[in-house]
């Protein structure tokens, strides 16, 4: 805690000398000292606001990204994520389509394969279903069936999973079904920082993106660095993070869902079990080398994921922590998922049909071998 | 037949026109002259929405003497193809475009370099008219290296970027809305060209296509959707897929034409027309009624939906080389020894190519993992066994 303070001050202290008027080291201690009752550190932005400012630095330094979907231009973004864009880059970059989903959706395709970088925004990726074979027979297989001659450099970007109350249509996740296909990059941020520097790396990839946001983590606010806000940050594809070092257990997690494996990991702390969770940022490359390290450290391996179970991301994980660190294991790897089930709309079930962080806990604690909360056996 | 001629018997060099470089190379002294020509079609345009163009075509005596050597080339090509899969030199699927010839050709004629095709999966000849060589596509049926997609993608996958061909489509009508998107970059970058976005009767009737006529229309995308109607999708007559099989009226409010697919000069005409109405106004249709003398690809015989009688008579009526070839007699612009020296030629280029085709070698191994990103960051690719195979992609 006081090194992050430190490094507060030092943010603090030079934005102060920089604009804010105020010179002596003193009042920029009081600064520093006040901001931190106010945030955990430094500057703090949402999950939307790092998506739109990301997008609109891209559109800034490259004339040939174009941002096309539904709403993104006079509506400002179904979700406000393209706010703004449509008044400074003007409606010849900033389109709002027709509800047609295969068409223009192919259509970001084909200008992708003359050579500009279209951003192409499904209102949510269940829509693109209707779309999706131009995600994959027309993007993704492009570049391979043409000897390397025709690439596709799109990002395909929108809200993935569940949100609250919108019941089964509008509820589905679809990591594992664009994760499987050669070709396609699949990218799945957590907070601002993971939002910023994989929408820029992204953007600027000569490959189709398929990028799956969340719509309940578009308001969250997370602080930030001054190197994430700078026009040249990025994040590499194909890394997770590690968000919380641990030595007990890995928990690999994605999108909404680090979240919870991080409270989870807080509250699994207090009993004893020292959690290390990974944030994967990318589903496909998926970084197993980051994956099969942890778990060789900790031995023991447990996925989060809010889609369904059956072939999902946490099977294709605990594949290859099996394949790759079967003899470090100390206890069955497990996955936490989505129930079986198409999402229902009553509160109650929809609870029912996501992870809960006590699955997590219990789930954790079943891999360390303890049936409860040890504290409570002891008292 | 109305003619109007002022040529002289020079041995001018051929100037570029639309002649695919491969047939530049077996030019004859005579019938050379670039000097205009204008030819009457017989077959009127029907409009939808627009007004026709005339009937009356300017051309010359070197631009129909490269229509009938370059659609000569495609038709022995094809012919060669035909054989090749018999003889499971082929596999998989091999559409065939015999009979169709003129379309392609007779477009090449009104477009440049600044133009986009893209087409379907009865692609081999297209990418010859876009400056491909017939070695390349020989080698890329085959699956050898040398092919233009270096054997990785096949008959239906056959591309070419620098020449503004963006393929060679498998899946039924998903090159409408691509083709709306080459327009859409056109038009964005002011590249000063226009995309032609062909599909045939039976994609016709695919959602994707109203979408992408919605959206090209809205935003007066410089596209041409051309309507390759040979009358039968697979096995299925027009009448028995399409409420309304005048496709040139399909696009509603997009304007359409509808054409003699098998003459080369009411193509080009129409193509031309199109392409100053796309650059100003917006998408339009075009209509070739074309046919094909092979079935829907190598596995179908084409006679189990339609009548043998059916077919030679096409051949006989409508053929496109054989109209070519009485054009170039008839007006004295070759005679029938020069056409005959012309086919020898064409067959030798197909023979020759074929050869060297089949000295082609596989692609590598490696190349199973090659192409799949433009960028990979090391990232791996695994074999059916992984344990065995597994690879870190560059």
């Amino acid at each position: 805690m006081v090194g992050a303070l430190g490094k507060n001050f030092a943010t603090f202290a030079s934005r102060l000398r920089g604009g804010h008027g105020c010179d002596t080291a003193a009042a920029a201690a009081v600064w520093a000292v006040s901001k931190r009752f106010m945030s955990s550190s430094g500057e703090s932005i949402t999950v939307r606001e790092a998506l739109n400012s990301a997008i609109d630095e891209e559109m800034s330094a490259d004339s040939k990204v174009f941002v096309m979907g539904e709403e993104v231009g006079e509506y400002q973004g179904a979700y406000k994520v393209t706010k703004g864009l449509l008044q400074k880059f003007g409606p010849d970059r900033v389109l709002d389509t027709p509800i047609t989903e295969a068409g223009f959706a192919g259509l970001g395709v084909g200008a992708a394969m003359y050579g500009l970088k279209p951003i192409v925004e499904f209102m949510t990726f269940n829509f693109a279903m209707q779309a999706i074979d131009h995600l994959i027979n027309s993007a993704a297989k492009t570049n391979y069936m043409s000897g390397g001659t025709i690439n596709v450099p799109i990002v395909f970007r929108g809200p993935n999973g569940a949100a609250a109350g919108v019941a089964a249509q509008h509820s589905q996740c679809f990591a594992a079904w664009y994760g499987q296909v050669p070709g396609l990059k699949v990218l799945v941020p957590y907070d601002a920082e993971d939002a910023r520097g994989l929408m820029k790396a992204a953007i600027r990839d000569p490959d189709p993106v398929v990028f799956l946001e969340n719509e309940l983590l578009y308001g969250e606010s997370f602080p930030v660095s001054k190197g994430v806000l700078d026009p040249s940050f990025t994040l590499p594809i194909g890394k997770a993070k590690i968000m919380r070092e641990g030595n007990d257990l890995t928990l690999v997690a994605f999108s909404k869902m680090v979240g919870y494996a991080l409270k989870a990991a807080d509250e699994l702390a207090k009993e004893g079990i020292s959690v290390e969770v990974i944030n994967l940022r990318s589903i496909r490359p998926l970084d197993r080398e980051t994956i099969n390290a942890s778990v060789r450290k900790t031995s023991r391996l447990l996925t989060l994921e809010e889609g369904w179970p059956q072939h999902g991301v946490g099977a294709e994980i605990c594949a290859s922590v099996v394949e790759e660190s079967f003899y470090y294991l100390d206890a069955p790897v497990e996955r936490i998922c989505g129930a079986d089930v198409p999402m229902p709309y009553a509160a109650n079930l929809e609870r029912l049909a996501v992870p809960q962080i006590d699955d997590i806990i219990r789930a954790a604690r079943r891999a360390c071998f303890r049936k409860e909360d040890m504290r409570q056996a002891t008292a | 037949m109305a003619l109007r001629q002022a040529w002289q018997k020079t041995g001018k060099a051929l100037n570029r026109g639309a002649i695919a470089p491969a047939v530049i190379a077996f030019a004859r002294p005579l019938s050379t002259s670039a000097d205009p020509i204008v030819l009457d079609i017989p077959v009127p345009f029907k409009g939808h929405n627009v007004e026709a163009p005339s009937q009356s075509v300017e051309t010359s005596a070197q631009e129909l003497v490269g229509f009938f050597k370059t659609m000569f080339v495609m038709r022995r090509m094809e012919i060669a193809a035909d054989s090749l899969y018999k003889s499971k030199f082929i596999r998989g699927f091999c559409h065939l475009y015999d009979g169709q010839e003129a379309v392609c050709v007779g477009m090449e004629a009104a477009l440049n370099e600044r133009d986009c095709i893209i087409t379907a999966y009865r692609d081999h000849c297209t990418h010859l008219g876009r400056g491909g060589s017939v070695l390349e596509v020989f080698a890329e049926l085959m699956g050898r290296k040398d092919g233009c997609s270096l054997g990785k993608g096949g008959s239906m996958h056959m591309y070419n970027k620098k020449g503004g061909f963006y393929g060679g489509n498998g899946i039924v009508g998903a090159q409408t809305p691509l083709g709306a998107g080459l327009a859409f970059a056109q038009k964005y970058l002011k590249a000063d060209g226009v995309t032609l976005a062909m599909y045939g009767d039976g994609a016709a009737n695919q959602g994707q296509l109203f979408e992408a006529m919605n959206i090209s229309a809205l935003w007066d995308l410089p596209v041409i959707y051309v309507c390759e109607n040979n009358h039968y999708g697979m096995g299925t007559a027009e009448w028995r897929s399409a409420k309304s099989p005048e496709y040139y009226k399909r696009g509603d409010y997009v304007p359409g034409l509808k054409v003699d697919g098998m003459d080369c000069l009411a193509v080009k005409q129409a193509v031309k027309f199109a392409k100053e109405h796309a650059l100003k106004n917006g998408p339009m249709v075009l209509e070739m009624d074309t046919y094909r003398y092979h079935g829907h690809s190598m596995s179908d015989p084409g006679s189990t939906y339609r009548t043998r009688d059916e077919i030679s008579g096409v051949r006989q009526e409508r053929d496109p080389i054989e109209r070519i070839r009485k054009l170039l007699v008839t007006h004295e612009l070759a005679s029938v020894a020069d056409l005959k020296a012309i086919e020898k030629e064409a067959k030798k280029e197909v023979e020759d190519a074929l050869a060297k085709a089949k000295e082609s070698p596989a692609p590598d191994s490696e190349e199973l993992f090659s192409h799949i990103y433009r960028k990979s960051y090391g990232s791996e690719a695994y074999g059916a066994d992984r344990k065995e195979v597994t690879v870190k992609l560059p």
